[in-house]
Parts: structure tokens; sequence; C-alpha cells
């Protein structure tokens, strides 16, 4: 017998069976062999220290915008907007960084700071639109992304510096980098932001799950009719779900600014991390577990696929069709519960 | 600086980058109007840049002159196509609408640049030889004010938007065609209690929105972009999406709302050159249109009211 919950657990597992399939169908289609594909990918993510390390580092900004998607979403709203909410949040960790001259024990904390409520923020305004002029919040997201594009550009050019594309690197002592992780790796980019986004991953946990706020949060997700019934304030948690969820997006871009890259430069586009943060909550069914899971799988596909052109000759590319394969498969959970009922019924 | 001398400057400009806006809208009306929402504008319009590119480069020797045309009648049937990828996940699958639309802008640019560097081995395409080019109208050109705003410096795709605007609208407003779709989206039962095929119009009207995409999409790589590339689709899908909203998802809005948009990054390229405007910053016309899309949704500048049914999948039955 299937219970539902096997079935939960069945669907992400079959979703990226699919999509990785597909992609080794692709790769035969255009002369590669799949095998090497993916034994290149395989070495590519964890071949040795260093790409260990890359990994690692890739997969921790995943986890916060994953957990900030799944959070959200936990109280019925969509946000788009985690791709605005990690620019927002990483501009404002590196002008924290560059702007202050403070011990550690302050400066880091504070760029930390910063750049969550700078993603809170960014997540409050469609928050209170929704709660207050039930205005869609999956366009003013969208909306907000480009506005936060736009603005970082501007506050990176026209305010931090004076007219350059990049700003100056944070101080050291707002840096999350680590010699002695960078040093395990062979000097990779690994910084001490996987602690925070792990750590983040219980505080959602917890409170979801094991607050009164969390429940009444899940509630509103499940029926806003009989959580208002029930005399909790609808919209005072969808606001709140959005501020939390703009929060965690803010935090994926302090990893960024703080630890990856150490400063933040004139972006043309977007840097997907919002985007992919849609594609691990889902494929993560928005617990919190699943998303650290899903980032792990994520951030190995990324890290992995560069390794593809070199020794396979596979574009990197086949990654992105791979990983949107996924999340169509995991949208149409439909399809795949209705085959699993349909084998289970011939079973009996 | 007179001020049709003024107008000349911008009006052009603003009617170019509109374009491309107004085909990929339009699309958008269709496709929500049934009631589906497609988040998956930018994808379609990726996939049309990259076909109509593509057929471009591959073909101009053989097509000659017709090859801009040839390219973006291929490209909308490819995108009208692919969409189906988009149908069959939330019509038939009942996936979530907004959810498989962004799989579809993530598949989209994933077989774009994949194909790109299978065919090309590098990142980006060559430039395309055969562009559109703009045209002045003959005899019309030579009507004074009016001839240098609107007959010349014009490419023919630009006219081509706007007539479509215009058949949009008949056809959503005036045909019984249009009358089931918008029925569809409003109240899908009803419409199915009275014989329409629910799921055949929301088939039919996401691929329109597909092969409308996919025109935005070509005309805007053969008109502006010229080459595809990662950079070639960023956000004019999103934008198109918001002057779906911005226009009240109706076709003569969207036709507006994307002029608008049109106008406001053309005055964001040449406004500083222009009197009034040279003071304001740049980044304030930038963010013009998101902004302004944002207070039309909050009901500052009129309620903008949705199809009733818009992201709700139809399961036949169900009350």
């Amino acid at each position: 017998m299937f219970a539902n919950r096997t079935i939960n657990i069945l669907i992400p597992i079959i979703s990226v069976l699919l999509g990785l399939l597909s992609g080794a169908v692709i790769m035969l289609v255009f002369g590669y062999n799949p095998l090497k594909g993916y034994a290149a990918l395989w070495t590519g993510a964890f071949g040795d220290a260093y790409f260990l390390g890359e990994t690692l580092r890739q997969v921790t900004p995943y986890i916060l915008s994953g957990l900030a998607v799944a959070f959200a979403l936990r109280t019925g709203l969509l946000n788009i907007g985690v791709e605005g909410q990690v620019f927002v949040g990483w501009v404002a960790s590196v002008w924290v960084g560059v702007a202050f001259e403070l011990p550690m024990i302050l400066h880091l904390p504070l760029a930390v700071l910063a750049a969550a409520l700078a993603g809170a923020f960014w997540g409050f305004i469609p928050g209170i639109l929704k709660a207050k002029l039930g205005v869609h919040e999956v366009i003013v997201t969208i909306m907000m992304n480009y506005i936060a594009l736009y603005l970082s550009n501007e506050i990176v050019r026209n305010v931090i510096t004076d007219g350059k594309d990049r700003t100056d690197s944070i101080a050291p002592t707002a840096s999350l980098a680590s010699e002695w992780l960078a040093g395990m790796t062979f000097y990779s980019r690994l910084h001490w932001g996987l602690l925070i986004a792990l750590f983040m991953a219980l505080v959602m946990w917890f409170l979801l799950n094991k607050t009164t706020r969390g429940f009444e949060l899940r509630s509103v997700g499940f029926n806003q009719h009989a959580s208002n019934y029930a005399g909790m304030s609808v919209g005072k948690n969808i606001v709140l779900a959005m501020v939390i969820s703009g929060a965690f997006a803010g935090l994926a871009g302090a990893m960024e600014g703080l630890g990856t890259f150490g400063y933040m430069s004139v972006k043309s586009g977007f840097t997907n991390i919002g985007f992919d943060g849609i594609a691990v909550a889902l494929l993560g069914a928005n617990t919190a577990l699943g998303v650290v899971l899903a980032a792990f799988l994520f951030g190995t596909l990324k890290i992995g696929a560069l390794n593809m052109p070199t020794v396979a000759g596979v574009p990197t590319e086949l990654v992105e069709i791979v990983i949107a394969l996924i999340i169509i498969f995991v949208a149409s959970s439909y399809m795949i519960r209705w085959i699993i009922l349909r084998f289970k019924k011939e079973g009996k | 600086m007179e001020f049709i001398d003024i107008l000349a400057r911008i009006i052009p400009p603003a009617i170019f980058f509109a374009s491309p806006l107004i085909f990929t809208a339009l699309g958008g009306v269709f496709s929500e109007r049934s009631g589906i929402i497609n988040i998956g504008l930018e994808g379609l319009m990726v996939m049309g840049a990259f076909v109509g590119i593509v057929f471009n480069l591959t073909f101009h020797e053989v097509l000659g002159d017709a090859t801009p045309w040839v390219s973006i009648l291929v490209a909308m049937i490819v995108s009208a196509i692919f969409a189906l990828v988009h149908a069959v996940a939330s019509i038939t699958f009942r996936a979530d609408q907004v959810v498989s639309g962004v799989a579809i802008n993530f598949l989209a640019l994933g077989i774009g640049l994949f194909l790109t560097k299978q065919w090309y081995d590098k990142g980006q395409t060559d430039m395309v030889d055969r562009p559109f080019y703009t045209i002045d109208i003959p005899v019309l050109n030579k009507i004074p004010i009016l001839g240098d705003l609107f007959f010349s410096g014009w490419y023919l795709t630009s006219y081509l938007a706007i007539i479509l605007a215009f058949a949009a609208w008949f056809v959503i407003y005036k045909t019984p065609f249009g009358l089931r779709l918008r029925s569809v989206g409003e109240h899908p039962m009803a419409a199915d209690t009275n014989g329409i095929n629910v799921y055949a119009m929301r088939y039919v009207a996401v691929m329109i929105s597909g092969a409308l995409g996919g025109l935005g999409g070509s005309v805007y790589a053969l008109t502006i972009a010229l080459n595809f590339s990662h950079a070639t689709i960023v956000g004019q899908g999103f934008m198109s999406l918001a002057a779906v909203i911005f226009g009240k998802w109706h076709p003569l809005g969207a036709l507006g709302a994307a002029i608008f948009f049109g106008l406001a990054q053309s005055l964001s390229i040449v406004g500083s050159s222009l009197p009034l405007l040279e003071d304001v910053p740049q980044i304030f016309l930038l963010i013009a249109p998101y902004v302004l899309t944002i207070l039309a949704l909050a009901g500052f500048i009129g309620r903008a009211e949705a199809p009733k049914s818009l992201g709700e999948a139809y399961v036949k039955g169900n009350r």
C-alpha cells in the first residue's frame, strides 16, 4: 500500500529521475555519451576537495532562496520576487560591509542583518498590498524584481561608488570568507555562510512546526476563510510570511555579497538564485529538510555541469534543461500521482 | 528645440521598442482571457527570438529579401508548438500555472542556449545578415508633421503590431470564438454546460499566445538584438505580462500599455538629450513601467479586474 506520505516523497524522487533521464535522452540524441556526461558532472561536483567546496558554496544561497520561496508557499503565497529580494540583500550587505569600520563581532552581524532587513522590506511591499488591497503577489513581486535590479545598479554606480561598475571589496571584518575552509578545499570560495543557511533551515522548521505563529501561518495557507473564522488575522499573517520570506532571500544575497564575492557589481540581468529557489522549494515539497536536500541537488547539478564541456563535450546548458524538466514534472505531480495510483490498483 | 522635433525623436523609437511588447502582450491577453496565467511569455519570446535568428542565419541565402518574414512565421509556429508544454502541464495535468510558466522560461532559455552552443560552438549566434529595416511609406510620408511622425523611419512590423491589436480586439469581442474564449476564462463550468469544450478552448488560447509570443520574440531579435544569446530577451516577456495587466486584459489596453512602456524605454535612452527630461535621472525612467504597473494593480489608476477563473485548473464535474 502507498500511503499519501510515501507518494509525497516519491514524487520529487521520480521527478528528478525523469529529469535526469530526459537529460540522458537529449545527450543521446545529440550524439554524446550520457554516462560519460553524468560521470563528468559527478566529478565536477565531488571530484576533489576544490569542487566539493565550490558545490557547497553554490548550495548555500540555494538553501536560503529555497527557504524563502517555501516559507511563503506554506502560507499560500508564491513569492517570485526572491530574485529581487536577493539583490537588495546583496547590495545592503555590501553597503554595510564597505561603509563602516567596526570590530568583526559587530560588523559581520550588522551586515548580515542589513541584508535580511532589506530583503524583508522588499517582501513587505507585496505583502501589504496583498493583505490590504488584495493585489496578486505574483505580478507585484515580478515588478519588484526589476525595480530591485535597476535600483541596485544605480546604488552601486552612483551611491556606493563614484560611477564605477563595481564596489570596493568589503572590509575583512564583514566577510564570511574563511581561510580555514578555503585552505581545506584547495582555495575554493566556500565560506561560513553555509552554517547560517543550515541554521535558517532549522529556524524555519521550528517556526512553522513548533510555534503558535507558525500554526497560524500554515493555517492561512490551507484555508484563509477558516483561519479568519477561527479568529486569526489573515492579513497580518500574509504580511508576516512575505516579510520572513524576504528576509531569507535577503540573507541569500548576503551569502553572495559577504561570502562568495565580497563585492557587488552592476548587473545586466538576474543571477537566477531567486528563480532557482522556486525549483528548490518545489522539489523540496516546501519543507525545511526537503529544501536543504533539493538545494544540494541543484548546487551539485550547477557546479558539476561546469565540468561537462571540457570532459564530455556536453554544453553546460543541458543542466538548465534538466532543471526545467524537473520543475515541470514536480508541478505536474497530478500525472505522477495518477500513474502511481494506477500501478497500485493493478498490483492488487 | 521645437515640439514637433521632440516628438519626432521620441515617437519612432517608442514604437520601435513597443512593437515586440505589443505582439507578446496580445498573446498574453488570449491566454489569460481563457483563464490560463502565462508567466511563460518570457520563455515564449526567448524561443521566438532563438528560432527567428537561427532560421534567418540558415536560410538567408535561399530566401533573400523574404528571409525576415519567413523567419518570424517559422518562429510563430515553433513557439506555438512549444507553448503546448505549458498547455499540457497546466490544462491536462493541472499543474500550478505559475510554476509551469516559470518552468517554460527555464526550458526555453536552456534549449536555446544548449542548441546555440551545439550549432555555433559559442555562447551567442552570429549577427543576422537580413534583419528588418526601417522604411518610409511612399506618399504618406510627405504629409506635413504626421508624415514625419508616423510614416517615416518605422518598421513594417510596427504597423503589423498595431493592426494586430485591433484584429485581436475584433476577434475577442466581436466573434463567437471570442465570446467562448472569454466565457471559458470567466466561468468554465457554465461554458461547459453550454457545450463549449473548455479544454480545447484553453489549448487553442495558449497556442495563440505561444505564436504571438514567438512573433514578439523574433521581431525583437530581428529589429533590436540581431543575434541570440543569454542576454537577448531579458525581461521583455515579463514587461509584456505587465502590459496585459496594466491594459486590464483588453487587447487595446495592452496596446496602449505596451506603447507607454516603449515610450518610457525610449525616454530613458533619448531623454538625456531632451529639454525638461535631461534633469530626470535615468533610473526613474527605467523603473517607471514597473512602478506604474504596481500602482495600477493597487487600484490607484483604476481597478484592474482579472478574468474570474484565472489560474484555476478546470476539473470536469467539480463544483
